[in-house]
């Protein structure tokens, strides 16, 4: 069985070899700054107690406040996973670095993440847009895409016998 | 006397047979031979991540069948475990082998296409694929029988399967192992040391182990480089830990090699599928869930709207194409904040740039068909 490395005892480790690199440790993941995002992943993969050579998703999430890019990585030499994160503040203009110089498989999902949400890989060789055509506009994954309340079309009001059946949770205030 | 040349552009697609749907490759000739390749995709992008955020947990299940059209249920599956992660929701066991055995058997029908439309990039018009659909026909019907749909199946459920496989299933399921065996052993015949498809696909789009991990690519393109790596074996799941099978692994890492991976799995499915069929229990097909809604004449088994608690999870299974994985983030609210799929088609594209430069167009045809791409789940 894999073992879910989670993101308290994978911060603890970064943090034992990087002081000061780890922005947070959740359970189900650790937050990197951006500075030393690079160097940490490199260490990450290559260090013989974690081994994480295998990227198995990369990926973005626009959580309103700040963008975020998760990364979901695996060891075949030990059975492990781990998610590690990102974030960017910046909602305009959201820069996080490249990914591809540690693992190659990074390139096609850097770009995916760049055209659906528009976060920036710096160091990407090849950051163009993917499924949406140059000059597409707006990124359609991000929550003010559409300019909605919310970030959301009205589309869950046919379930009206659900207690708090309104649109809740989305804290976009 | 030396010839002038120039660099010279062929589109390949996106209506091209070879290219497995709507899917273009731009590449770039000296000569005969291919100096640069850039991928054109989306043109199938029906922007699924998006739509996914505006409707129920239930109410995607139906577009995990829409991505990799060719394998639905194993789809169903990531999805449905991603969300049962979420909730820390217990399958009954019946479900579990229901779902061990519908993947099974939906890897078989999507690795006899991918063998079939190789053997068509190979030169073999047609003939291999029609042979190939007379199996996968029989595991439609299958299919049709347990769910009422032959392609776009819906069958899994957040917490179990919509429903238990009718009396008439089971007979007919044995018939159909009972047959496979011939029909595998007519194919490896035909195929396996075949002159043609050996001469075609021998020693190109070569991958080295270390170069197929730093790809990120999975399935029987990583086991073909010769990694032993399976998510069925690695990190099991519904009823896997149960049963016997060993993973196909090739040498050479080229595209004959993963079209012998595909073949090799057609047995070890076959071999999963008589355990599973043997010592698949009794019991119910669902849990009984929580439920905040109640369809009046009913009996609630589900809630009509999951609400998670906030958090996120990532599952992933092996499916035919290689690693099928479900990130979900929830707010607490009734539909996913972002629901992403790591599609196993999308990311084994990445090497494709590297195998393709050196190599003649009919290799690149080859190559690609050796990824055995599903366009429906690369652009999603």
């Amino acid at each position: 069985m894999t073992t879910y490395v989670t993101g308290i005892q994978i911060a603890d480790s970064i943090d034992g070899k990087f002081p000061d690199a780890v922005e947070d440790g959740q359970p189900e993941f650790a937050v990197v700054k951006s500075d030393r995002l690079v160097e940490v992943l490199t260490w990450l993969r290559d260090d013989p107690d974690h081994e994480y050579k295998f990227l198995s998703s990369l990926t973005g999430v626009d959580r309103i406040q700040w963008f975020e890019v998760a990364y979901h990585l695996e060891s075949f030499k030990h059975n492990r996973a781990t998610t590690i994160k990102v974030r960017s503040d910046d909602r305009e203009n959201p820069s996080v670095p490249s990914a591809v110089p540690v693992w190659l498989g990074a390139q096609l999902q850097e770009r995916e993440a760049y055209d659906l949400l528009g976060i920036r890989f710096e160091g990407n060789p090849d950051l163009r847009r993917i499924f949406l055509w140059e000059g597409f506009a707006g990124f359609p994954l991000r929550k003010d895409y559409l300019n909605l309340p919310g970030g959301k079309m009205p589309g869950l009001e046919r379930f009206p016998g659900e207690p708090g059946a309104e649109l809740s949770g989305r804290g976009t205030e | 006397m030396t010839l002038k040349s120039e660099p010279f552009v062929v589109n390949v697609g996106p209506q091209h047979p070879s290219t497995h749907g709507v899917f273009r490759l731009r590449l770039t000739l000296d000569g005969e031979k291919i100096i640069d390749a850039d991928m054109v995709m989306g043109y199938l992008h029906r922007s699924m991540e998006k739509l996914a955020e505006e409707r129920t947990y239930t109410q995607n299940i139906p577009f995990t069948d829409r991505t990799d059209y060719l394998a639905a249920m194993t789809g169903n599956l990531a999805y449905v475990m991603a969300v049962e992660k979420l909730m820390n929701i217990e399958v009954p066991e019946r479900a579990q082998f229901l779902r061990t055995i519908m993947a099974e058997l939906q890897r078989i029908a999507s690795h006899s296409m991918a063998i079939g439309i190789f053997a068509n990039d190979c030169g073999a018009w047609q003939t291999p694929v029609m042979h190939m659909f007379r199996d996968r026909e029989k595991i439609l019907d299958l299919f049709e029988m347990a769910c009422g749909a032959r392609l776009t199946l819906n069958y899994m459920r957040i917490g179990g399967v919509s429903r238990d496989i009718p009396d008439e299933w089971m007979p007919q399921a044995h018939k159909l192992l009972k047959d496979l065996p011939n029909r595998f052993a007519e194919y490896e015949d035909l195929l396996l040391s075949n002159e043609i498809i050996i001469a075609r696909s021998r020693g190109i789009g070569v991958l080295t182990p270390e170069q197929a991990i730093a790809y990120s690519v999975s399935g029987p393109m990583l086991r073909g480089s010769g990694v032993a790596w399976d998510i069925r074996k690695a990190d099991p799941y519904a009823a896997y830990d149960k049963l016997d099978f060993d993973i196909a692994v090739g040498t050479n890492g080229d595209a004959y090699d993963r079209f012998v991976i595909r073949l090799a799995e057609l047995r070890q499915s076959l071999r999963i599928l008589e355990q599973a069929l043997d010592m698949m229990p009794t019991g119910p097909v669902h849990e009984r869930l929580g439920t905040s809604t109640v369809q009046p004449g009913t009996q609630p088994i589900a809630p009509l709207v999951f609400r998670p608690p906030v958090g996120e999870a990532y599952a992933r299974i092996e499916s035919p194409r290689g690693e099928l994985g479900y990130y979900i983030v929830s707010d607490g609210g009734p539909s996913p904040f972002r629901f992403h799929i790591r599609s196993p088609s999308f990311i084994n594209l990445t090497p494709l740039k590297q195998m393709a430069i050196g190599s003649t167009i009919a290799d690149a045809i080859v190559i690609l068909g050796s990824v055995d791409i599903v366009v429906g789940e690369v652009d999603r």
